[in-house]
């Protein structure tokens, strides 16, 4: 269990801010555990938003993005945890000549620290800090929206987290400032709202916002999820031209997330996930779905002493 | 935004230490084109004002009046305006001075590849299926004027040289003819904020590049004239409060600029660009001719079917040779039939590029792309002139007089190519083999001969002409612009090479043309 990733693309990706055991969830691995298995994520749009336009592209037809990935969490204690992601994606159009685009993304490493964890009325406030680091693993152009797998910039994000959990039923709410690095460009001039002679492309940062509630109990997690992306600055796509990375990307998404242990094997369990655009700018209007498999490793040596204790 | 943005980074101060580490601190970015010294030319070529003007009789053809004596009233009160400026000089101002101070031609050459940039926009479609077209005299509805494509920006490149280069020999003549000195000279208290020259100020150089532009931009560009009047301000207030023209240098300038471009904005209105896109019965019979010749026709592949772009270019008047020179020697040979051996071979090796896109093929196909919402591929040449011509130190008429080969040379190549697709008719890789898929977006127009391989070669032949030190590079650049598109999956090979080689022959006029003008 455990997966994360968020890297918002034009409409690529959409990451599903949105399983169980992720970067922007409050479940922490215990000391030791190493979670860890492979997802697979589909999504397509057909409908985009050229600004604030809401259009179609009849030479692309619908645009879709598959996504192969490794997720893993690691439970340096029960209050500290590393994440990574990494995930290959595919792009493809269904109509016009434009070739799809394929590769390693972006990997990501995040560290989760539950700060706090109390008692409040009969439930239990938690609070959390996870900063995260994401950056190129391969050497893809974000250059060429929206068949671009990836945007190309180094992220940091950052990120506060409070989770209210009372009997099985749970809220969490969390908010994310991510810090983008420029890009470089394949060429050496380019028009945003003006002319740039630099190879250079200055990424505006992006706040972001989530919240997920619903069912959490040993072995079953569902949750409802909305999740909102804006990016602070950048600039809207002009009147028929192409997308561009710093564009001025926002979405608004709600999606359903599950987790299910195997009552057989525990260790074992699958995610799954499903999430649709329900508004945005310079995007597309995305719907796609995520499904995963994750083990549960516990380097912990057999040693019953162990004094810290972990209940989650 | 801005502002906001930066308020909510301090936030995160505790943090921000992590983000240099990764981030390399700045976000700032450095523009190459801001970062030109002031021009200092190494010659002032003072004997331009008898170098051979491309449409004028001579260099007298529109007078210039006796400038008033530095000893006038008239003429101290405008030494004093000056000085008043340059008592309390803001940050913005000197930040003008500056970037006018790169050079005239320079700047404005830069002004009209933005505006190339902001219009290279196809139209989208009418309801029906059908497309609208911009009308130059209702610039600002949608779609608005002009869509500036490769064709349309080669031509608009190539009037502002040709008329600036005009303007300048005969502000030349009168340059030598009054020998009015610079402001910082008839009075030693006017500071100079640019490089001192001896060149005489009357009329101004950097006026007479202006007025050329204001007139040609009404015409080329008439849906922007707020920002085009309002660079012409602050380019004429750059050159006042720099001390290097009084006034009367700058009205005189002015007004020999737009005399001059009226002589330009005549011939282009003649020029039967105006009647370059077709229609549909023009296509049809073009696609007519070429099913009689027992050859497979080009198609529109966009969704719905677009008229090819500007289909009648081919019509529009040159430069450097005439119509007859055109199509006797220059037009390049029919390409491989469409039913031969070599044509599948070809379109295999498309295939084959289309299907093995590697990190360096598509870095090569995207930075020479140069496709919508940029300069252009003519643009794209004019850029690596400039950052070349910056370094060569040329007189203001120099600069002018070589962006004007350049930029005839390749709108000649818009229209020998413009002719050949058309004439020919040639379908595109993608069309014959649709596994074929693009790394760039597919032209809308024929595809034999190759458009990015004509202006490249066309470029690189009177470039390599104009700095022989460099011309290995600009032949080993223009080889790499017209692969690129191969790479790209939307050229044959034959497109490429026929291309390059009637480019070639474009270039080989402009260069006959520079060793005849009198500036070498």
């Amino acid at each position: 269990m455990k997966k994360i990733f968020l890297i918002v693309l034009f409409t690529t990706s959409l990451s599903c801010a949105c399983l169980s055991q992720t970067d922007i969830d409050a479940i922490m691995m215990e000391k030791n555990a190493f979670c860890v298995g492979p997802m697979f994520g589909y999504s397509s749009w057909k409908n985009y938003w050229e600004g604030t336009l809401k259009r179609e592209n009849l030479n692309l037809g619908t645009v879709s993005t598959k996504v192969f990935s490794v997720m893993g969490n690691y439970g340096i204690n029960n209050k500290l945890n590393v994440l990574f992601g990494l995930p290959y994606v595919v792009t493809k159009a269904s109509a016009g000549q434009l070739n799809g685009q394929e590769g390693v993304q972006d990997l990501s490493l995040w560290i989760k620290w539950k700060a706090y964890s109390k008692k409040v009325t009969s439930g239990r406030l938690s609070l959390f800090a996870i900063g995260g680091y994401g950056f190129p693993a391969s050497d893809y152009t974000g250059d060429f929206l929206p068949m671009s797998i990836g945007l190309e910039s180094k992220n940091l994000s950052l990120r506060g987290m409070a989770d209210y959990q009372r009997g099985p039923w749970f809220g969490t709410v969390s908010g994310t400032y991510v810090i983008r690095s420029n890009i470089e460009l394949d060429r050496d001039a380019y028009y945003t709202t003006e002319m740039h002679y630099s190879n250079e492309v200055d990424m505006p940062d992006a706040a972001s916002f989530n919240i997920r509630a619903g069912y959490r109990d040993k072995g079953l997690i569902a949750e409802a999820v909305f999740d909102h992306w804006n990016t602070l600055g950048g600039f809207d796509i002009t009147r028929n031209n192409m997308p561009f990375p710093s564009n001025e990307m926002d979405m608004s998404r709600i999606g359903f997330n599950f987790k299910y242990d195997m009552p057989f094997h525990p260790p074992l369990s699958l995610t799954g996930n499903v999430m649709t655009t329900i508004a945005g700018r310079n995007v597309g209007q995305a719907t796609g779905f995520n499904a995963g498999i994750f083990y549960v490793i516990d380097f912990t040596k057999k040693k019953k002493t162990d004094s810290d204790d972990s209940k989650k | 935004m801005i502002q906001k943005n930066k308020q909510m980074k301090k936030l995160f101060i505790p943090i921000i230490f992590f983000a240099v580490l990764i981030n390399s601190c700045s976000k700032d970015i450095v523009e190459n084109n801001l970062e030109f010294p002031a021009l200092q030319p190494a010659s002032t070529d003072i004997n331009a004002g008898i170098w051979k003007p491309i449409l004028l009789t001579g260099p007298t053809e529109f007078p210039v009046a006796v400038p008033i004596a530095v000893t006038t009233p008239d003429y101290i009160a405008q030494i004093n305006e000056i000085k008043t400026w340059q008592a309390d000089l803001s940050k913005d101002e000197k930040a003008i001075v500056k970037y006018w101070s790169a050079g005239a031609v320079l700047r404005w050459n830069e002004i009209m590849r933005e505006l190339v940039a902001k219009h290279n926009l196809p139209p989208y479609q009418n309801p029906d299926g059908t497309y609208p077209a911009p009308n130059a005299n209702n610039p600002l509805a949608y779609p608005q004027f002009p869509f500036a494509n490769p064709p349309y920006a080669s031509r608009a490149y190539a009037y502002l040289a040709a008329a600036q280069y005009d303007a300048l020999v005969a502000a030349w003549h009168y340059k030598k003819l009054y020998n009015r000195a610079a402001p910082y000279v008839t009075d030693p208290t006017v500071n100079a904020l640019i490089p001192k020259s001896d060149l005489p100020s009357y009329p101004s150089e950097d006026a007479v590049v202006a007025g050329v532009a204001s007139e040609m931009m009404k015409l080329l560009f008439p849906g922007d004239q707020d920002f085009i009047q309002q660079k012409i301000e602050e380019h004429k207030k750059a050159r006042l409060i720099s001390g290097a023209n009084v006034r009367s240098d700058l009205d005189a300038g002015e007004a020999l600029g737009k005399a001059v471009a009226q002589k330009f904005v005549t011939r282009a209105r003649g020029d039967r660009a105006g009647t370059a896109g077709g229609s549909l019965a023009i296509q049809s019979q073009m696609e007519q001719d070429c099913i009689a010749r027992g050859e497979t026709p080009w198609i529109s592949q966009e969704v719905p079917k677009r008229p090819g772009m500007l289909m009648l270019f081919g019509r529009v008047r040159t430069w450097l040779f005439d119509s007859l020179t055109m199509v006797t020697t220059i037009r390049p040979p029919a390409p491989p039939s469409t039913s031969s051996q070599k044509f599948k071979e070809e379109l295999d090796e498309v295939h084959s590029y289309s299907t093995s896109i590697t990190p360096e093929t598509r870095a090569i196909a995207h930075y020479w792309a140069d496709g919508i919402s940029t300069q252009t591929p003519p643009g794209h040449w004019n850029q690596i002139a400039a950052e070349d011509f910056v370094a060569q130190n040329f007189s203001e008429v120099r600069w002018a007089r070589n962006m004007a080969l350049l930029n005839m040379a390749m709108m000649d190549a818009a229209i020998v190519c413009w002719d050949a697709k058309y004439f020919y008719f040639n379908p595109r890789p993608s069309q014959m083999d649709n596994r074929v898929k693009t790394v760039t977006g597919l032209p809308n127009f024929p595809s034999y001969p190759s458009g990015h391989s004509t202006f490249s070669g066309a470029a690189a032949t009177i470039l390599a002409h104009i700095i022989p030190s460099k011309a290995t590079k600009y032949t080993d650049m223009a080889t790499e612009a017209s692969l690129s598109r191969m790479y790209a999956s939307i050229h044959y090979r034959s497109d490429c090479e026929k291309g390059l080689e009637s480019g070639n022959k474009i270039g080989e006029h402009a260069k006959t043309r520079a060793r005849t003008d009198g500036a070498e």
